[in-house]
């Protein structure tokens, strides 16, 4: 039942895709959206949750304050109008994740409208994304469906609902169709979705982790044939919930759609599910502008009113904007493109300036993060941050090996000394008997036993290739089971050899 | 006996002055009501459940406190021991609410309305919860799923609605205090017909939280009573502000029941309203009201005339926006959480089968009416048409009342256009049904104050009438000085309160109400 495609190649040869996505953002209000309940996540089904919550008879909604101010965050770090006024709106239709089966939603009177966001691809290219929208929402219970296959609702046998996500404060970001991406449409796809959750996580007002539903993206794709204005029909592609998923989502439909268009068929206008492991969307339901919700004012709340100072007060406390951030970041420690990108990628920027912070240079706290931190990281499957070394560790063992006390080898097992919980690194190196050696009596033995050891080496050294002293330093190392001072033994076999270094 | 029967026709007030005054013990008045309502609600079915237990041990502990005296004592509410019905469309704790209908039998309520918590923190034992249209919606008390309420004065006949059984119990005697919910005259309408006093105050100026709403631009919880001055204790109670209805007014709430203690229209413009008496009216509903505006005039009252040429279109736009909000508001009975669930007796047995089998077992007629009627309103394409257009009715009617009290500061008119009419008379014409309700809707679609209050028997069937009295938003205390003043001129002509002229209901028929058990839910 899979659906035919054409090379992604081919797709662009033929057609100009037009993107869309509809961003849905949990904010990590201590309350829901409208009723007091606790939001939090993961806990026992249907524990948070009060009569508001579970639509009983007789309840109001009160709007969650923090939920205003989250949202109006997010409208001016996306730099959107903020509404003087505005006004909640029911969206009308049954279904049983929705206890009241009405959502409360905002239609006409979005809180932020009119921004845009810059985007940076990977080669620096920024393209510009418009903003039609961000307004609020409640989200609706989970539904899990018992029984049938892939846990679908069709052939299920029962299905349970948990509304501990019930009223879960969400503002949903909605973007004006993106043209003229081209064949970067995918990439373009998935750092848009990867900057608007950057920006979320960056202001706090979401915990901006996919894999729990903080951010949900709705990717929207339609192609037209090059130089036409008129839009083709969309897809629809629901619940693409990682950010690399965004960009295959989006790269399989300009290709699904690119072969139907081809077969001289219409595209239908409808849901897509996409499926991680086929790395392909599957049709749902047919959607069409005509669904109707029966849109009207909200009657049991008042309109939100955000006075000009009031909005001005939350702009004067946003953050700086990621990519500012990031450019100011990259100038003051020096770091070339590809270094910095690195460093991002790994995500370890935030570790990196935390670790400067605490006396270290950028080099050596790029060197520690990326050389010793990320790689244990990724052999524990944990983020390099939740790993638990503290910046002051970083430095403490820096200026152990810069004062010669411990070398590079020694530094790297302290470091898995204080990750095992063994103590701070000087203990470490204290229980461990980690010090260099650098009493030079110790190091001469070593170095006339492996000078001995080796005549034609050292006569070598002696007639001027001095390079060949490696050879002899490695011995030396052994001896002494690496505690040595590499630089020092190397002075020390020059003036043996009578050799001016 | 006789001192049963002095303790359930006192007022509210009368009943808290001999109670602070250790005269009488809460656990007598309510035991007397509650045998009351033994005795006669077999007839009237005001009652849909009598809440005897926990009224008794309310009224224990009040009397408790009383006789312990000290500070506890003196805290007490003026309204502590004084008992009182609560309209089955508000939620309470440890008794059913059904709303009257179907779909929520046997369904109790996790949580307290706000207007209870109230009547539980004053310690005013709560007798029951009354008989209405079902979810509100009706102008007589027919629609209830669980039988038809009679109004006292003549049991052929209807208590109005969709309250008729809170006005009912109050005129009937089973019941000092009760309360009422007004989305387009609830409370007024069944005042009028059934010799009562009613009063929908200014919207936002008493919390909705937990009244089971029909349409949330235009519910109003209210207070229903014999008296003017009872009517104005219970509003203090339930009043003020509540930061869980974000439709609260935020206002203080004014002194009330010293405005209904030192009534004076001396001075005062009270507006007639040209659109609402006259040509529709009856004969003896309009005697009674043009007597009213003699005595206002002759204590000292002027008397204007108002137009508000707007409040033809009020009837229709009503019966848009409340069925709108009402279609939504009604969408949570599915069947899925709470109350009835039906099962489709053939078929698939799919979610969206089940909650339409629950809904088409759950609602009645008018309920499914309405909710056909707003949902076709606000589909896409007629929504401007309907929805939109009435909304700006709306304004209009507001801008009317602006108007009309620039010239007078209360307006006046009769407060139905008839009085009771038989049951099952209108039951088959939902619009003459609906035109019950023309002179009281324009004050939900303002969100202005209403009072009804009983304005004699009318000539030709010997049924009570009422009249009506509009305030301002914000200014209900106004409605009480007028209503006071009005009501001790008309008790001075007929020589006591008018139900005094009610049949006393005991006399033929008693030995079969009295019979029947009201330990529970029906």
């Amino acid at each position: 039942m899979s659906d035919a495609t054409l090379s992604f190649e081919e797709a662009m040869e033929k057609y100009d895709p037009v993107l869309g996505f509809e961003v849905h953002v949990e904010l990590n209000t201590k309350t829901k959206m409208f009723s007091s309940a606790p939001n939090v996540f993961g806990d026992e089904p249907n524990t948070n949750v009060n009569e508001v919550d579970l639509g009983m008879p007789g309840v109001l909604p009160v709007v969650n304050k923090t939920a205003i101010e989250s949202s109006i965050k997010i409208g001016l770090a996306l730099n959107c109008k903020i509404a003087e006024t505005c006004r909640f709106a029911r969206k009308n239709y049954f279904y049983p994740d929705t206890p009241k089966n009405f959502q409360t939603s905002q239609y006409d009177e979005p809180i932020a409208y009119d921004g845009y966001l810059d985007i940076e691809l990977a080669d620096g290219t920024v393209f510009r994304v418009e903003i039609e929208r961000a307004h609020m929402e409640e989200d609706a219970g989970k539904l899990t469906h018992m029984g049938g296959a892939a846990g679908r609702i069709q052939g299920a046998d029962y299905s349970l609902v948990d509304y501990n996500r019930s009223g879960v404060p969400l503002v949903e970001i909605v973007t004006k169709p993106i043209e003229g991406a081209g064949s970067r449409a995918p990439e373009l796809a998935k750092a848009y979705v990867a900057a608007v959750r950057e920006i979320v996580k960056n202001l706090g007002v979401s915990d901006a982790r996919m894999e729990r539903g903080n951010v949900r993206c709705d990717a929207n794709v339609s192609l037209r044939p090059h130089g036409r204005e008129r839009f083709g029909i969309r897809s629809e592609t629901k619940n693409v919930n990682s950010l690399r998923a965004v960009e295959h989502a989006v790269r399989y439909e300009i290709q699904r759609h690119a072969a139907v268009l081809d077969s001289g068929e219409p595209v239908i206008q409808e849901t897509r599910h996409w499926h991680e492991d086929t790395r392909s969307t599957t049709s749902g339901r047919p959607k069409s502008d005509a669904d109707d919700y029966r849109y009207f004012p909200e009657p049991d709340l008042v309109p939100v009113v955000a006075s000009r100072e009031w909005v001005e007060e939350l702009r004067a406390t946003l953050p700086e904007p990621p990519a500012a951030r990031r450019k100011r970041l990259q100038a003051d420690w020096g770091y070339s493109d590809l270094e910095f990108r690195d460093v991002v990628n790994a995500g370890v920027m935030d570790e990196i300036e935390e670790t400067i912070a605490a006396g270290a240079t950028a080099t050596v706290a790029r060197k520690w993060w990326m050389g010793e931190i990320v790689g244990r990281a990724k052999n524990a499957d944990v983020d390099p941050g939740q790993l638990g070394v503290a910046p002051a560790t970083i430095v403490e063992l820096n200026k152990m090996v810069e004062d010669g006390k411990i070398n590079n080898k020694m530094a790297s097992e302290v470091l898995d000394g204080v990750l095992a919980g063994e103590g701070t690194p000087a203990e470490i190196v204290e229980k461990r008997g980690l010090a260099v050696v650098s009493d030079d009596g110790p190091l001469l033995e070593a170095i006339d036993a492996v000078l001995a050891a080796q005549p034609g080496v050292a006569d070598k050294i002696r007639a001027g290739k001095v390079q060949a002293i490696g050879a002899i330093v490695g011995g030396v190392m052994k001896a002494t089971r690496g505690q040595a001072d590499a630089g020092r033994v190397k002075e020390l076999i020059l003036e043996r050899l009578g050799v001016e270094g | 006996m006789t001192e049963n029967n002095e303790l359930i026709r006192s007022s509210a007030a009368a009943l808290a002055e001999k109670l602070a005054a250790r005269e009488i013990t809460a656990v007598e008045v309510v035991q007397a009501h509650l045998d009351r309502i033994a005795a006669v609600d077999g007839q009237v079915h005001a009652f849909l459940h009598v809440n005897a237990e926990e009224a008794l041990a309310v009224a224990a502990e009040v009397d408790a406190i009383r006789a312990a005296g000290g500070a506890e004592a003196e805290a007490l509410h003026e309204l502590a021991g004084v008992p009182i019905a609560v309209k089955d469309l508000i939620v309470t704790i440890g008794q059913p609410t059904t709303a009257g209908s179907k779909i929520l039998e046997g369904w109790h309520s996790p949580y307290d309305a706000t207007v209870v918590e109230r009547l539980r923190a004053a310690k005013m034992p709560i007798l029951g919860k009354t008989n209405l249209d079902e979810f509100a919606m009706g102008s007589s008390t027919e629609h209830s799923a669980y039988g038809p309420t009679r109004n006292p004065w003549d049991l052929d006949r209807i208590p109005g609605g969709s309250g008729g059984g809170s006005a009912a119990a109050v005129a009937a005697f089973e019941a000092p205090l009760a309360l009422g919910t007004d989305t387009g005259g609830s409370i007024r309408q069944p005042g009028a017909v059934t010799g009562t006093v009613g009063v929908k105050p200014t919207y936002g100026g008493v919390s909705r939280y937990g009244a089971i709403a029909m349409a949330s631009s235009l519910d109003q919880i209210g207070p229903v009573s014999r008296t003017v001055l009872d009517s104005a204790l219970l509003h203090q109670v339930i009043g003020g502000h509540d930061p869980r209805d974000s439709t609260s007014l935020p206002d203080p709430l004014e002194d009330l029941v010293a405005a209904a203690r030192t009534g004076n229209v001396e001075g005062m413009r009270i507006g007639i309203i040209k659109e609402l008496h006259g040509e529709g009216y009856q004969a003896g509903v309009e005697n009674r009201f043009n007597e009213a505006l003699e005595l206002l005039k002759g204590a000292g009252a002027e008397i204007v005339e108002v137009s508000c040429p707007n409040f033809k279109y009020a009837l229709g736009a009503y019966y848009l926006i409340m069925p709108s909000e009402a279609s939504s508001n009604l969408a949570k009975f599915d069947g899925v959480r709470f109350g009835l669930r039906v099962l489709p007796e053939e078929g698939p047995m799919t979610i969206e089968r089940v909650m339409g089998a629950t809904r088409a077992a759950g609602f009645g007629d008018e309920v499914k009416r309405r909710i056909i009627l707003g949902t076709y309103a606000l589909s896409a394409g007629y929504y401007d048409a309907y929805y939109g257009s009435a909304q700006k009715v709306r304004t209009l009617i507001q801008r009317d009342f602006d108007a009309a009290f620039a010239k007078a500061d209360v307006l006046i008119s009769p407060t139905a256009p008839t009085t009771a009419f038989k049951l099952g008379e209108k039951l088959n014409d939902p619009l003459a049904m609906y035109l019950n309700d023309v002179a009281t809707i324009p004050a939900n679609m303002a969100g202005v104050p209403g009072l009804s209050l009983p304005g004699g028997l009318a000539d030709e069937d010997g049924l009570p009438v009422g009249v009506q009295l509009l305030a301002p938003a914000r200014q209900d205390a106004r409605l009480y000085r007028v209503g006071a003043v009005l009501e001790s001129l008309l008790e001075a002509q007929w020589g006591g309160p008018l139900l005094a002229k009610a049949p006393s209901l005991t006399d033929a028929s008693s030995a079969a109400g009295a019979a029947l058990s009201h330990g529970g839910s029906h």
